[in-house]
């Protein structure tokens, strides 16, 4: 067994992105906050307060052994169904959405929940398997698990429910010795897409819009986010002189909250932002390859995966290097539920990180 | 419990190595966007944040001969507020009643009216505007402008002209000279919100405007003054339909004076006369009136000149040789023409005369008789030669060209009306301007008022220069004419025209408008001085006076009162005075 230390590296990348992500909301919701609430700090402050809440809970998490997580899985994947399932019937609906589920003055988004419950199913299932874990049917079935909470989340949520399969996929791959069944599942999974993309017409408007945004009312969005982009230069405006922000990207503090990055700090500063993340992501593929079980090189790459999928598709979507679709950037995106399970997911693989066999 | 295997380990690997490599992908793409395309975008958000405000330019002024500024600018203000930004509407409602004089329902509702900016009041005068200003209440807003301005109201209205909201002239000299006087408009660029909010401290830019240059003009605005009250003056006397005055110098076509009554208030330029009814007329109609009531008589009207045109044909006969001074002729009363009989204007006939008699009597059968011996040929190649096809090509827009028979269509019935001055028409300007051409040695000049461009700061930019054309008439034939207008005025049909001292050239004309059976006349009077020298010309046309309609009678005493103040103050002196300073001189 190995030493019981903290990665102080991984804490430290994470607290200076939430510092960062703290700083950059703020310089691009005091327009939005003032305009609708009157109120500079509105965003700001609800995202303080979720981040200090997720900073005890990162606390209390990485103190705590995480096979106990593993063990009450299925009950925590139950929970997050049932959340899941609540929030169709009696979710509050924000921006045309039914994501969230009202607690008095706070509201809560299941599908954020959803993301750490699969990881950690997914690994207890991995673990419980007694048989051989590398055929074909065995990683059907595990994706049949996943399908009810896909389900739930996909009906309202299809971008959040698209990095909950990836997950699973991501997890599946890890543990299974085999890379041809993966190429075949790739190439399915491709024509499937396809096939899922003509069907309906409007996915089609969309892939239209993404080659020439400029031509179609519904591509506003991503035009005001390369505009902001490209405005902002190698070096930008400089914090908090953005003039994207000011209504023409819309709702900048939420997804296109990247673009407003680049308009006031520049290739540099975005280029910065990119690099601190990608350190992140490999100080979690370390955290991974160091664990000293199975499960907590799952639990440590399932949250390597989701943390990249989600910096990968929603700067590639802000770059309109691929079609829309609603992803946050981790962190930086308005979003308590977000901050929230994203700095649980570091407390978890900081709690691996105290059991690994030495890292470094 | 499992093992983390090393084919774990390698798949983790893997993932992250697919992951860092996506992620530098990334970089290259903002790379694109950011360096490559950056000057695309950034002019694109740019155009879509900036809004561009307008600082107009100010006008040129107009100046007169003597130095006076006939049309200047005025700061005005206008006074607009924002109702968002309003925190005591009661205060500033009770402010702004005081301040504009206006009542407080209207105030009221302008202020409390949710809009994003609602103008109160425009025009208001700068000192008002300051006060305003200076009570420092939020949301509301001064802007300063400029307004054309003329000090003197009436004065030349036809001729000065005016102009419209945005700036650009719009009758006279201000459309004529627009592009000298208007300047350049400079720009402000702002940056505003998505909601067109300006924002403020960044992104201002400022192009200045860049003035426009003044003119300077030959008219003179003492002489238009009083020639403006001999023509109001007549005007009532002869409860005529309108006077118009017009004086200029016929050595080189500077107009002192163009004076047409009634003239309206450049300052008011929309308003029609007092007491114009105008209930139940379309905008248009009421469009019409105006235009009618900015109508420059001098220019943009052709009349048939009468006698005053006996200078024309005099001129030709003279040049041709076909009369002399001496010629006698016989005058019965009337003149057969081919089967028409033309009379005289006095019935009983005015004997036998010699032909500058005949130019004292105005004497129609005479003139007849030079225009027939010069014949249809030469005497429409002398009308062509004087210029009288033409345009005078005066620095004034709408001039009026000549109305005349086509050559083929001229018989000898023609001729002999067309030598007394009937059966066709000419503008006044182009009476005068022939004229002066005729007395000045035979030299057409261009009618002007424009002399000069100067920037703000006196720099000459332009001095204007006009076509002469020499050659018109011989030196002889133009001081024959000289010498028998000036018979006229001394012994003649003018000699109501006549001034003791001066010596003053001049002819009358007595028309009868079209339809002859209306009974409408217009008497004129073409004068000018000194006689042997030409400095000044004027001519004064009267439309339909009614009682006395005879030219020598009703016109010529008002160029007569008019070159008794306007001869002294352009220096020339009468000619009793130079005798006594010759004798002060000897003693």
């Amino acid at each position: 067994m190995g030493k019981k230390k903290l990665d102080w590296t991984l804490l430290i990348l994470v607290a200076i992105l939430a510092a960062f992500g703290l700083m950059l909301l703020y310089s691009t919701s005091t327009y939005n906050g003032r305009v609708k609430f009157d109120d500079p700090a509105y965003y700001f402050k609800k995202q303080l307060f979720a981040t200090i809440l997720g900073a005890a809970v990162l606390a209390a998490v990485s103190r705590a052994d995480y096979h106990i997580f593993i063990k009450f899985a299925p009950i925590i994947y139950a929970v997050s169904l049932g959340l899941s399932l609540a929030v169709l019937f009696v979710g509050q609906e924000i921006n045309g959405s039914k994501r969230w589920l009202s607690l008095g003055p706070l509201s809560f988004q299941p599908a954020e929940f959803a993301k750490v419950a699969v990881v950690l199913f997914l690994t207890y299932r991995i673990e419980r398997t007694k048989k051989k874990t590398d055929n074909l049917f065995f990683m059907a079935r595990t994706m049949c698990w996943l399908l009810p909470i896909v389900g739930l989340v996909g009906s309202n949520n299809l971008s959040t429910a698209i990095i909950i399969l990836g997950i699973g996929v991501m997890l599946v791959f890890v543990e299974n010795p085999r890379y041809l069944q993966f190429l075949v599942i790739g190439g399915t999974g491709v024509a499937f897409i396809a096939l899922f993309l003509s069907l309906e017409s409007y996915r089609l408007e969309r892939l239209a819009i993404w080659r020439n945004p400029e031509a179609y009312e519904k591509g506003f969005q991503t035009i005001q986010g390369l505009y902001a982009i490209g405005s902002g230069g190698i070096f930008g405006r400089g914090f908090g002189n953005s003039l994207q922000k000011l209504g023409f990207v819309p709702e900048a503090q939420n997804d296109m909250i990247f673009s407003i990055i680049c308009e006031e700090l520049g290739l540099f500063g975005a280029s910065v932002l990119i690099l601190i993340f990608s350190l992140l992501v490999w100080r979690l593929m370390v955290i991974a390859t160091h664990a000293e079980d199975l499960s907590g090189a799952l639990i440590a790459s399932g949250i390597m995966g989701h943390m990249a999928m989600q910096v990968i598709l929603n700067i590639a979507v802000v770059t309109n290097t691929i079609p829309n679709t609603g992803i946050t950037l981790p962190f930086v995106s308005y979003g308590g539920t977000s901050v929230l399970f994203l700095l649980a997911e570091m407390g978890l693989a900081l709690s691996v990180s105290r059991r690994s066999r030495g890292i470094m | 419990m499992k093992k983390n295997r090393t084919y774990h380990k390698k798949k983790i690997v893997i993932i992250f190595t697919c992951c860092a490599v996506m992620l530098m992908g990334l970089i290259g793409r903002l790379v694109y966007l950011m360096v490559f395309r950056s000057d695309y975008y950034a002019q694109k958000a740019d155009d879509l944040h900036e809004r561009e405000r307008d600082i107009k330019a100010a006008r040129g002024r107009i100046i007169d001969a003597t130095g006076e500024i006939l049309a200047a600018n005025k700061t005005v203000c206008t006074i607009s507020v924002i109702h968002s930004q309003i925190k005591e509407p009661e205060k500033v409602i009770d402010m702004l009643c005081r301040e504009l004089e206006l009542s407080e329902e209207v105030v009221r509702k302008r202020v409390e009216k949710v809009s994003s900016i609602e103008r109160v009041k425009a025009n208001v005068d700068k000192e008002t505007g300051d006060r305003i200003r200076e009570y420092g209440y939020a949301g509301v807003k001064v802007d300063e402008d400029f307004k054309r301005y003329y000090p003197y109201g009436e004065l030349a209205s036809k001729v000065l002209g005016f102009t419209g909201a945005d700036n650009q002239g719009i009758i006279g000299l201000e459309v004529k000279y627009d592009e000298v006087l208007q300047g350049v408009n400079g720009k402000i660029l702002t940056t505003t919100d998505a909601r067109g909010i300006e924002l403020n401290g960044i992104g201002e830019n400022r192009i200045d405007p860049v003035p426009g240059y003044d003119l300077h003009i030959s008219l003179d605005r003492n002489i238009q003054e009083y020639a403006q009250q001999a023509a109001e003056k007549v005007m009532e006397k002869k409860q005529a339909d309108g006077v118009s005055i017009l004086m200029m110098n016929p050595q080189n076509g500077e107009i002192y004076a163009c004076v047409n009554v009634p003239e309206f208030d450049l300052n008011e330029p929309f308003e029609l006369p007092e007491g114009t009814a105008t209930d139940g007329l379309s905008e248009e109609q009421i469009q019409d009136l105006r235009n009618q009531m900015w109508r420059n008589a001098c220019i943009n009207d052709t009349y048939e000149p009468g006698s005053t045109f006996k200078i024309i044909t005099m001129s030709a006969g003279l040049e041709e040789g076909v009369v002399s001074l001496d010629d006698t002729f016989l005058c019965p009363g009337y003149r057969i023409v081919e089967d028409r009989r033309i009379h005289c204007h006095k019935r009983t006939g005015h004997g036998t005369e010699t032909f500058l008699q005949a130019a004292q009597n105005s004497c129609n059968p005479v003139f007849i008789d030079v225009g027939l011996r010069l014949g249809v040929d030469r005497y429409y190649e002398y009308f062509k030669q004087f210029g009288l096809m033409e345009k005078t090509g005066i620095d004034l827009p709408g001039e009026a060209g000549t109305i005349m028979h086509d050559k083929k269509n001229i018989g000898d019935v023609e001729l002999a009306t067309i030598s007394f001055g009937q059966s066709f028409q000419i503008t006044p300007v182009q009476l005068a301007t022939t004229v002066s051409s005729l007395i000045n040695g035979g030299r057409r000049i261009t009618p002007h008022f424009g002399v000069e461009v100067q920037d703000e700061n006196g720099k000459v930019i332009e001095t204007l220069s006009y076509e002469t054309e020499d050659g018109i008439v011989s030196e002889k034939t133009s001081a024959a004419v000289r010498m028998i207008l000036e018979s006229v005025v001394s012994e003649g049909s003018g000699k109501n025209a006549a001034i003791e001292g001066y010596s003053i050239g001049g002819k009358t004309a007595t028309s009868q408008t079209l339809p002859r059976s209306a009974n409408r006349y217009i008497s004129s009077f073409l004068g000018f001085a000194p006689a042997d020298n030409p400095k000044v010309l004027a001519v004064c046309i009267i439309d339909n006076p009614q009682g006395i309609y005879y030219g020598g009678t009703i016109a010529a005493p008002v160029i007569k009162e008019i070159f008794e103040d306007v001869l002294p103050y352009l220096g020339i002196e009468r000619a009793e005075l130079q005798e006594e300073e010759k004798v002060a001189n000897l003693e």
